[in-house]
């Protein structure tokens, strides 16, 4: 099946049918979809099965071989005296910091889609904590809340809640301290959710508000009305991702307190990293990072029937 | 020898037949008209041709060779699409070249080829430009060019002048016509616009629900419907359709007159026609009303042009006249045509 | 927008109020560091006047100290390269996907697309604890490399979100055309496709770029040796030399990374926004 030859002085083809391969458009998309797919499981998949594994054997860093052991592990990593500190930590941790982000991202996000003067140093500065590695920002921290020199020993002062010369010790005392920790991940976790709630505001369309004007509303009702509700589903999505991503965080932690003092500050994210790394116990490790699983699991499903009911446009 | 051809085409996605056995052959350097209301299959049909569906079931033919596997760039086929498809990032002159450039021709080689092409559509001055800088009128035309840079076997446009505003779709329309008279090439052309159809087409081919209704010359169409579908289709405003007797009669609003405008002729129906409604369109008066010795369900539409003076108001009930030569008969349950026609005695 | 202007003099003054208030919060900590980096010792370590004001003039022998005399600067070399490592492997994997799912999908391609999406909400502290054990197992222990090997996993699945919306943006007759004109469809994507999609590729390799500095459980698990270690892992640990912090130093450390990887981001955000929104519009 060749296609005809022209004559001599006119374009000339003649492809031949192997050629017609690449445009195969049912190979095609397979093809091209593998080696991302393939990399995934190899380096996402292949690990999470290890970790459920570990989680029911009696690994070690040092042992070469895995026995599985059921239950054991789990119950073991369960009834280490600190563990429950770790877990009622790691919920006070995220509730506390994410009902603060809802709340603030919301209001920022209409602070930063009005127009005024200075509004790209203000968005500047708002997403300087967001954008700065976690690590670098934590060491910031650790020295604006050091126990002699912070800056805000010096405001105190100066506001009388503590006599001159006194220190308030952030990080050495245990509710301070998870005070502390959860200001970081506010602060933090605050610019991410503002960008989404920006973008899901310049998704609603102005005639909306504008007709709610003609028909009277003020701008409180406007505002709880019929602005707030059209943009829950985003800001559902933004807060899910904030518990997602701070239920799992233990960067905040490890880096401000290390956990301390004593296991005031312990989530189950550096707790694992402890048990597994520190501690070479992979198994117990891995359970404790485990059982974060079937939360994060339920909000997963949570943010996906969100995502599929309420198109993002 | 037909240049393209079809035989038995399908074409289904999913569950729906977009083509339904379609079996076309175009003669040499005609300009063939796809007409159709949007879901008929023309579009998909046109791209069946082009390659870039893939048939369920039939072969595409085109110069004599069976092309049905072949992809696009093996056919010899050149496409315009409804948005012209210029490629952004390049000049004019590269938008034109790009197709010798696939084909292979050395670098050298291209420029006649492209002045060549330009000068035959009157955009010689403009291969310096980029698209974005061009009128509707000019990316039609750089289009057109680049489909003609290959002297294809055959072009294929996809309701080109849609994206144009109204007033410069006429002028565009003619310069299409007028570029293909000069360039002698098969076109197929798709558009859902029976005014552009009727005056570009040298055969128009009606599709509806992926078959072909009728395929003929514009007058054939117009003036000889194969079926109801056809003959409310093409015109405006459509044919007027009564029930009578188990059948139904046909005539177009532009044959329907006052008696008292056209006088006494052998053969003619006689109707008394009570009207609801007149617009003054200028150039023409639509007259709405009703036929109640006839069939008082249908609506009916009389279509007098300016020089047909007879005043005509609401509320009047006037006996209009049809030629026996304009009366067209159908089937009731086919929509089919039986007969054409035929002089009636007065109802 | 919804968020209507305020007209009323109240309305702006709130505005400007409450935009102070977070500048403030979220700049203060840096503005504080930039301060610590540039004071002398005796102005730091003393607890008596007002911590805002300089009471000695501003050096910046800390700054030098701390590129000449401490590892940062292989640090930031080794961000560096695995940075631009890991978005030439994320751009090699994730393009290509991105092309299939904005272009060829079926039914079965939307769905793999969610998939892979969804890897990303696999969190790291989940899988640094196998991903160590693996590592160690290739030999890649204590390397920059093993990280470039661990970061696409999470690059990837962000990056073809993006890029698949920026591809969904590109008309899909000019392909068509270009096919029409002569090329095969590789051929007709790679001359139509990529070069249009140039600004949106560059975004995503500004986005993964800086996604990778961002890591630092993988970090810190995988290398312990202060030559192969990235600013997030040597800041903190090699930087905080047991009881002796050099705190002017650590805070240079620390805005030196921040403000140039913050501006970026500045320039960049208007398209990384809408590269999600388009990834997530339908068709």
């Amino acid at each position: 099946m060749t296609v005809a030859q022209r004559s001599a002085g006119e374009i000339t083809m003649g492809p031949r049918r192997e050629r017609y391969l690449l445009d195969s458009e049912r190979l095609l998309g397979p093809a091209l979809m593998a080696p991302a797919v393939v990399y995934l499981i190899l380096v996402v998949g292949y690990p999470l099965v290890l970790a459920f594994l570990y989680a029911f054997s009696d690994a070690t860093t040092g042992s070469q071989s895995l026995h599985f052991v059921g239950f054991q592990t789990f119950v073991a990593a369960v009834k280490d005296p600190v563990f429950l500190t770790t877990l009622r930590n790691t919920f006070v941790f995220t509730a506390i910091s994410q009902a603060l982000v809802v709340i603030l991202s919301t209001v920022l996000a209409f602070v930063l889609t009005a127009n005024f003067h200075g509004r790209w140093f203000v968005r500047f500065l708002v997403l300087l904590p967001w954008t700065t590695p976690v690590a670098l920002s934590a060491v910031i921290w650790l020295w604006m809340l050091d126990s002699i020199f912070s800056p805000f020993d010096w405001f105190a002062q100066l506001l009388h809640i503590v006599p001159p010369g006194g220190h308030i010790i952030f990080l050495g005392q245990s509710d301070l301290a998870m005070g502390s920790v959860i200001a970081l991940q506010t602060w933090r976790i605050l610019p991410l959710a503002t960008v989404i709630l920006m973008a899901g505001l310049s998704a609603i369309p102005s005639e909306v508000s504008d007709a709610a004007e003609v028909d009277g509303a003020g701008f409180w009702r406007r505002l709880f009305g019929i602005t707030l509700p059209l943009l829950s589903p985003v800001m559902t999505v933004a807060l899910l991702f904030g518990i997602v991503f701070t239920f799992t965080d233990m960067a905040a932690v490890f880096v401000l307190t290390g956990g301390g003092p004593g296991n005031a500050t312990q989530v189950l994210a550096s707790w694992a990293f402890y048990k597994g790394i520190n501690g070479g116990n992979l198994a117990v490790g891995a359970a404790d990072a485990l059982i974060m699983f079937p939360v994060l699991l339920g909000l997963a499903a949570i943010l996906l029937r969100i995502a599929s009911r309420a198109e993002v446009s | 020898m037909a240049v393209v051809e079809t035989k038995s085409l399908r074409k289904e996605f999913g569950h729906t037949m977009a083509v339904d056995g379609i079996d076309l052959q175009t003669d040499e350097g005609e300009y063939l008209v796809l007409l159709g209301p949007s879901g008929c299959g023309k579009t998909t049909l046109l791209r069946l041709i082009a390659g870039l569906e893939h048939p369920s079931h039939g072969d595409v033919l085109i110069g004599g060779q069976v092309v049905t596997h072949l992809p696009p760039r093996a056919r010899q086929i050149a496409m315009v699409f409804q948005s012209y498809a210029l490629y952004p990032h390049k000049t004019v002159f590269a938008n034109i070249a790009f197709p010798l450039a696939a084909a292979g021709m050395p670098r050298d080689q291209r420029p006649e080829k492209v002045r060549w092409a330009a000068s035959r559509l009157g955009i010689d001055g403009l291969l310096e430009r980029r698209p974005r800088q061009l009128s509707g009128g000019e990316r039609q035309r750089v289009a057109l060019a680049r489909a003609l840079v290959r002297e294809p076997q055959v072009f294929l446009l996809d309701e080109p002048l849609s994206n144009l505003d109204a007033k410069l779709r006429a002028s565009a329309r003619d310069e299409l016509k007028e570029f293909q008279q000069r360039v002698g090439i098969t076109t197929i052309y798709v558009t859902h616009d029976q005014v552009e159809a009727m005056g570009l087409g040298d055969r128009i081919a009606v599709l509806n629900e992926g078959t072909i209704q009728q395929i003929g010359t514009p007058d054939e169409i117009y003036h000889h419907p194969a079926n109801t579908f056809v003959a409310t289709f093409v015109g405006s405003p459509p044919m007027n359709l009564l029930t009578r007797d188990g059948t139904l009669l046909g005539f177009r609003p532009e044959q329907f007159l006052p008696a008292s405008a056209v006088g006494e002729r052998p053969g003619q129906m006689v109707f008394d026609f009570a009207v609801t409604r007149v617009e003054n369109l200028g150039s023409d008066r639509y007259v709405y009303g009703h036929l109640p010795g006839v069939d008082p369900e249908a609506k009916v539409i009389a279509k007098l042009p300016s020089t047909v003076t007879t005043p005509v108001y609401v509320g009047d009930r006037v006996p209009f006249v049809v030629s026996g030569g304009d009366l067209r008969y159908f089937n009731q349950r086919t929509g089919t045509l039986t007969a054409a026609g035929e002089a009636e005695v007065k109802p | 927008m919804a968020a209507a202007q305020p007209r009323t003099i109240r309305g702006r003054a709130a505005i400007y109020l409450l935009a102070i208030v977070f500048a403030v919060f979220s700049g203060f900590p840096f503005l504080w560091a930039a301060l610590t980096m540039v004071r002398q010792d005796s102005d730091l370590y003393v607890t008596t006047h007002n911590p805002f004001v300089l009471a000695k003039p501003p050096t910046l022998g800390h700054i030098t100290d701390l590129l000449r005399n401490t590892p940062y600067l292989q640090f930031i070399l080794n961000d560096i390269v695995i940075g631009l490592a890991t978005v030439v492997i994320t751009l090699v994997l994730s393009l290509p996907a991105a092309y299939a799912l904005a272009r060829l999908s079926g039914r079965w391609g939307e769905k793999v697309g969610i998939a892979i999406f969804l890897t990303y909400l696999v969190p790291p502290t989940l899988l640094f604890l196998p991903l160590s054990r693996l590592i160690t197992v290739i030999g890649l222990q204590d390397s920059i490399w093993s990280l470039v090997v661990v970061y696409p996993g999470f690059t990837i699945p962000l990056s073809t979100w993006l890029l698949m919306g920026f591809l969904r943006s590109i008309p899909r007759d000019i392909e068509e055309q270009a096919q029409v004109d002569g090329y095969s469809r590789l051929g007709a994507v790679v001359r139509t496709v990529f070069p249009l999609a140039l600004p949106g590729i560059f975004t995503v390799v500004v986005f993964t770029f800086t996604l990778t500095m961002q890591d630092f459980i993988y970090a810190l698990a995988f290398v312990s040796s202060s030559s192969s270690m990235t600013v997030s892992v040597g800041v903190p640990t090699v930087l905080i030399r047991g009881d002796v912090f050099y705190w002017q130093s650590l805070m240079a450390s620390a805005i030196i990374v921040a403000i140039p990887v913050a501006l970026l981001y500045n320039v960049f955000l208007g398209r990384f926004i809408r590269g999600f929104t388009l990834g997530a519009v339908k068709g």
